[in-house]
C-alpha cells in the first residue's frame, strides 16, 4: 500500500490540512437501511484485518461533538431542514477531522458506512439547494471508491419489516408528509432517495451494486473491487 | 444578499456587530427597552443561544474539541435554528427583530480562523441581509481594556488560543481581536455597515442609535395593537391617539 496516489478534496477542504499528506484508502458504502450496508461492512472489516490491513470504521451520527444532541433533536422532530442539515454536517466534520483524516495520514483503510452522499440526498429530497450542499461538503475528501448498494423499495420494506417489524420514522421520510401512513410514505420516500442518488451519481460517479442478491455474492463483488483499488498503485 | 425589506417581509431586522467589549450589547439592549416602551413589536435574539445546539457548543468549547471547521459549522447550526424557528416567523408577522451579532460575526471570525471565505459565506447564504447593520467601532485598545480590565480568565476559543498565535492568552486575544477587526472593516462597505463611534459615551451613542433607527424605519407601522380594542368611553387619550396614528399608517 504505497502512497503514490494522493487524495484531493471536493471543494475548499479543511484549513491547514494538505490533501497530499493523506495516504491510505477511503472506501465508502452507501445504501438505504435494509440494503445490507452494515453486514457488508462488518464482513469487509473482518476480511481486511485478517489480511493484515489496518482498518478504521466510521459512520453517520457517531461524533463525540454532536451525536447525542442530534439524537435528541430527532426524537422531538424539532429542527427545521437547514438546521438539521448543518447539524449533520457538524457531525460529519467532527468525525472527518478526528478519525478519517488522521487515519488516512497514517495510511489506514477507512471504511465509511455512508458518507456525504446520503446527507446530500436526504437534504435534496427536502428541497435544499444542490449548489449550497456542494459548497458545504467541499470539506470532504474524494473517496477512492464509493459503492451504492441498490435495492428496490419493495424489497427494502420486506427486509426492514423482517428485521424490526417496523419502518423507521426518518427512513420513511414521515417528516415530509408524503402520505398518511408509514408504509406508503416509506415507498415514496425511498423512491425519491433513489432518484436523488441517481442525480448525485452524475457528479460523484459512484458504483452502483445490485444488492437484491445474497450477502455472499454482494460481498464477493465488493472484495474484488476493493482489492483492485488497494493494489491499484 | 437581499434585505428583508427587499424580500417583502413585513418585519425589519436590525443587527449590531463589533468586537467583544465594543459596547454593542449595551446599545442594543437600550434600543430594545426604548422600542418596548414605545409599544413596538420587538424581539431580541443573541448569537449562540439556541437551546438545542448550546449543549453541543459548550461541550465542544470546554473539552477543546472544536476545529475551525466544526467551530464554524456548529455556530451556523445555532444560527439556522434561531433563523428558521424564530426570526423568519417573527419577521413574517411584522416584528422588529434585534440581533446581537449576525452572519458577519461568522464571516469575520471563521475566516480569521482560516476557513475559506467563500465556504463560510456559502453556508450562511440562506440568510437575508439585515435592514440596518450598526458596526460599533472602538479603538482596539479601548475594546481590549474593557474586556481585560479585571484580568478575567480568558476562555480558550475566545482568546483564539486554537490558532496558536501566542502561548499567552492575553497576547493571543489581542492579536486575534485585531485580525477580526481587520476582517470586519474589509467587509464594511460591501454590507452597508453604519459605523458607530464606540469610543463615545454610552448615552450619546444611544441617542444616535435611536435617531438612526427612527430615520431608517417607519416605527409607527410596528406598533402592537391591543388584542381587544376598548370602547371609546373606556379608552384613555393615549389609546385614542394611537388609534388615530394606526389609521394614518
Amino acid at each position: 500500500m504505497s502512497a503514490k496516489k494522493t487524495h484531493r478534496f471536493y471543494g475548499h477542504g479543511i484549513p491547514r490540512v494538505k490533501a497530499e499528506d493523506l495516504g491510505g484508502k477511503l472506501i465508502v458504502v452507501e445504501g438505504a437501511d435494509g440494503s445490507g450496508r452494515s453486514t457488508q461492512i462488518a464482513e469487509l472489516v473482518n476480511w481486511l484485518e485478517t489480511s493484515g490491513r489496518p482498518t478504521v470504521q466510521v459512520g453517520l451520527k457517531r461524533s463525540t461533538l454532536v451525536s447525542e444532541e442530534l439524537e435528541k433533536a430527532q426524537h422531538g422532530n424539532v429542527l427545521s431542514r437547514t438546521t438539521l442539515s448543518l447539524f449533520y454536517a457538524t457531525d460529519f466534520a467532527d468525525q472527518l477531522e478526528n478519525i478519517i483524516l488522521p487515519a488516512l495520514k497514517a495510511g489506514f483503510i477507512v471504511l465509511s458506512d455512508r458518507y456525504i452522499y446520503t446527507l446530500m440526498a436526504r437534504d435534496m429530497v427536502r428541497g435544499m439547494d444542490e449548489k449550497w450542499l456542494k459548497n458545504l461538503y467541499g470539506i470532504a475528501p474524494v473517496p477512492d471508491a464509493v459503492f451504492y448498494l441498490s435495492v428496490e423499495p419493495e424489497e427494502l420494506v420486506q427486509r426492514n419489516l423482517s428485521k424490526t417489524a417496523t419502518l423507521d420514522y426518518w427512513e420513511s421520510g414521515m417528516d415530509l408528509g408524503l402520505a398518511r401512513n408509514v408504509f406508503d410514505s416509506f415507498l415514496q420516500y425511498q423512491g425519491a432517495m433513489g432518484e436523488a442518488f441517481r442525480q448525485l451519481q452524475k457528479t460523484y460517479k459512484f458504483e452502483i451494486i445490485d444488492a437484491n442478491r445474497s450477502v455472499n455474492s454482494v460481498n464477493k463483488e465488493l472484495r474484488k473491487k476493493i482489492s483492485a483499488v488497494i493494489d491499484g498503485d | 444578499m437581499k434585505t428583508f425589506a427587499e424580500l417583502n417581509f413585513p418585519g425589519r431586522l436590525i443587527a449590531v456587530e463589533g468586537l467583544d467589549g465594543s459596547g454593542k450589547s449595551t446599545q442594543i439592549y437600550l434600543l430594545k427597552r426604548w422600542l418596548e416602551a414605545e409599544g413596538i413589536k420587538v424581539y431580541f435574539s443573541e448569537w449562540n443561544s439556541s437551546e438545542l445546539v448550546k449543549s453541543a457548543t459548550s461541550k465542544g468549547k470546554k473539552r477543546e474539541l472544536l476545529t475551525p471547521t466544526t467551530f464554524s459549522l456548529i455556530h451556523a447550526t445555532d444560527f439556522a435554528d434561531r433563523y428558521e424557528r424564530h426570526l423568519v416567523p417573527l419577521l413574517r408577522a411584522g416584528y422588529i427583530v434585534l440581533c446581537d451579532r449576525y452572519v458577519f460575526t461568522a464571516f469575520a471570525r471563521d475566516v480569521t480562523r482560516g476557513c475559506p471565505p467563500e465556504w463560510v459565506r456559502g453556508n450562511y447564504s440562506f440568510a437575508a441581509a439585515p435592514d440596518l447593520t450598526m458596526f460599533f467601532k472602538a479603538d482596539l485598545e479601548v475594546s481590549l481594556n474593557r474586556i481585560l480590565e479585571g484580568r478575567p480568565k480568558l476562555k480558550f476559543f475566545e482568546a483564539g488560543m486554537d490558532l496558536r498565535l501566542s502561548t499567552d492568552p492575553y497576547e493571543s486575544f489581542k492579536i486575534f481581536q485585531g485580525r477580526i477587526l481587520d476582517q470586519y472593516l474589509a467587509m464594511s462597505k460591501e454590507f452597508n455597515f453604519v459605523i458607530m463611534d464606540a469610543n463615545e459615551n454610552v448615552e450619546k451613542q444611544q441617542v444616535l442609535v435611536r435617531k438612526l433607527v427612527s430615520e431608517r424605519i417607519d416605527l409607527k407601522k410596528f406598533k402592537r395593537r391591543s388584542p381587544l380594542p376598548l370602547p371609546p368611553s373606556l379608552a384613555g387619550d393615549l389609546e385614542a391617539k394611537e388609534d388615530l396614528e394606526d389609521k394614518a399608517a
